[in-house]
């Protein structure tokens, strides 16, 4: 039976790889272990709690392949022309909780597009493509755009440090909310922080230290003095208006029809010119998906959606679901992420935009159980 | 039929407190006459086997359901056993064997007094070296669940079975989360904790397995155990 519902998984996938084929796609194999360092320094140490790490003595630590992202970046930036098109069909690996029934191990076939000519119609051409070869299943489709968020921040009329530390932890919801509190002067400044500045002030920042006792390790005296003077100049900053914070609060909470986002964003943009480029980027988006046949001002648009567990996608973001399935992982997802591309080409930007499916949760639909 | 089995410490302190607080409660653990050998029996009580292990084997015996009941900290069963409460019951914190696993930094980092600074300095860090801030540690998924709660990035963990407080003038981490009962160690080296550094209190804890095999047997003996201890937990299993 195992082995019957193994074969009709691999079918599965073998079909949506041909239709990614068709599409235009170079099919490409990738290893299955990784070394952990750049997943490490890409993803931090979250990897480890949700990838398999495994050690050899010569190779170092290694990673089985926790998705196909990484890999195929990686071949594109050594070896690929722009614009390219790759699909892949193979198994990744994923500790569960204890908990859950999903398998450690599943199929994901998957369609990445790389071209920075045209981004509102890469997007287009990705998502239609999805949407295309998911119509059959007739699934529950939910679309955002992560970069409408980090356009709000960037309109904040407050300090680039500010700002960067909102956007570094866009993908962490709790912590963004203090950040934006504290920013924002709605909760006090931190006491401990309001004492060093004082004694600082009063005996000098060098006696500080010196009573402080000694400093080993790599992380510098200079260091440390330059982080003084930056809470020196976070202090003396104005906390970010009520106005502004109320509208960031709004973009975040933005949910609608495409179409009734974009209006909204519009009426924001009114007070807040900046958002006016992330409505223009949706308009022309729209216009793109419409030449595919795509109803787009009637999609779900939630600019909060993949927020928390999508990670470094950027911009536009996709998914389809099971609707009557909630014990079914997203059948499918993706969407750009030139920020991930901008990391490991250390500084080159190749526009990025994909997406995977994963047959066994369409199989799943089709048949019971998972 | 199976007899219940009781794992505790093998040696040392912990072992010696362990024996103490069954005495104390009328239950007479004694190991063989040899001090090499590891077995010994329980008196007082009937249908009990002891089983002495190290402590940082334990864990694993009682999620493999080989002991029945076991004592070992709960640091160890938090960091080895993934989703713990599913696996195994905490029956009964005893009362030694204190330890606070806490996040310790240089004192010279007169700028980093809390876990937010400690993110703020890991962006830093990062910006200025190129790599993620190291924090030297054995407890590696007990610290990461921490940080990983409390929003931080840009940090990794650097492990360290031994002599951790060292590893930062070795230049191998720039910090350590590390056990601490008296903080001495810490402060030998130079090294403060965060005021809301406290990963986990934890102590010497009477834990039961739910994997290990409650038959007829193992239950009489924990009737047994359980009339001299007062607990009452044969529902919860």
């Amino acid at each position: 039976m195992k082995n019957d519902r193994r074969g009709r998984i691999k079918q599965q996938a073998n079909a949506l790889s041909d239709a990614f084929v068709a599409a235009g796609a170079l099919p490409v194999e990738t290893d299955s272990l990784m070394a952990a360092e750049v997943l490490l320094d890409l993803y931090g140490e979250d990897i480890r709690a949700r990838a398999f790490v495994t050690h050899d003595a010569e190779m170092g630590e290694q990673v089985l392949r926790p998705d196909f992202t990484v890999p195929i970046v990686q071949r594109h930036m050594s070896e690929g022309a722009e614009p390219a098109r790759y699909t892949y069909n193979g198994p990744v690996w994923r500790k569960q909780p204890r908990s859950s029934n999903a398998s450690s191990e599943y199929i994901q076939v998957g369609y990445e597009l790389f071209d920075r000519a045209n981004p509102a119609q890469a997007d287009a051409e990705v998502f239609a493509l999805f949407s295309n070869i998911l119509k059959p299943h007739q699934l529950r489709i939910a679309t955002g755009d992560i970069g409408i968020l980090l356009a709000a921040i960037a309109a904040l009329n407050t300090t680039d440090r500010r700002k960067a530390a909102l956007r570094r932890h866009v993908w962490r919801p709790e912590r963004f909310v203090r950040l934006l509190e504290r920013f924002g002067g709605q909760t006090g400044a931190l006491e401990h922080r309001v004492q060093l500045l004082k004694q600082v002030a009063a005996k000098g920042v060098e006696t500080v230290l010196q009573e402080a006792g000694p400093l080993h390790g790599v992380r510098t005296r200079a260091e440390v003095l330059e982080r003084i003077e930056v809470l020196e100049q976070d202090a003396a900053a104005a906390p970010i208006s009520a106005a502004e914070v109320d509208m960031l609060e709004t973009v975040l909470e933005l949910k609608g029809t495409a179409g009734a986002v974009l209006g909204k964003l519009r009426e924001l943009a009114v007070d807040f010119p900046a958002l006016g480029a992330s409505a223009d980027i949706m308009q022309t988006r729209h216009a793109a998906l419409q030449a595919k046949g795509i109803e787009a001002e009637a999609l779900p648009f939630e600019v909060s959606f993949g927020r928390t567990t999508l990670e470094y996608y950027d911009g536009f973001v996709f998914g389809f679901f099971a609707e009557n399935r909630p014990d079914l992982p997203i059948i499918a997802s993706g969407g750009r992420y030139d920020a991930l591309t901008r990391v490991l080409g250390q500084g080159r930007d190749i526009a990025a935009v994909g997406g995977i499916i994963r047959p066994e949760a369409l199989i799943a639909m089709q048949e019971g159980g998972l | 039929m199976s007899v219940l089995k009781l794992g505790i410490p093998s040696k040392g302190r912990l072992q010696q407190q362990t024996v103490d607080w069954f005495a104390d409660r009328g239950v007479v653990v004694q190991r063989s006459r040899s001090d090499r050998e590891y077995s010994g029996e329980v008196l007082g009580v009937d249908g009990v086997e002891l089983v002495l292990l190290s402590a940082g084997e334990i864990p694993k015996e009682l999620v493999a359901g080989r002991i029945h009941l076991g004592v070992t900290g709960n640091d160890l069963v938090q960091e080895k056993i993934a989703d713990w409460q599913q696996v195994v019951l905490d029956v009964e914190p005893m009362g030694f064997g204190h330890a606070d696993l806490i996040l310790a930094v240089p004192n010279g980092w007169v700028d980093v007094e809390t876990v937010d600074d400690l993110d703020a300095v890991a962006a830093q860090f990062r910006e200025r070296h190129g790599f993620r801030l190291r924090i030297a540690t054995k407890y590696h998924t007990l610290v990461r669940g921490f940080l990983s709660h409390h929003g931080v990035a840009d940090y990794q963990l650097v492990d360290s079975q031994g002599a951790t407080e060292g590893t930062i003038k070795n230049l191998t981490s720039e910090m350590v989360a590390d056990i601490t009962s008296s903080g001495a160690t810490l402060e030998a080296n130079h090294l403060r904790i965060l005021r809301d550094g406290l990963i986990l209190q934890s102590q010497a804890t009477l834990f039961a397995s739910r994997t290990a095999d409650w038959d007829a047997e193992a239950l009489a003996g924990l009737a047994s155990l359980s009339a001299k201890t007062g607990w009452d937990l044969a529902t919860d299993l």
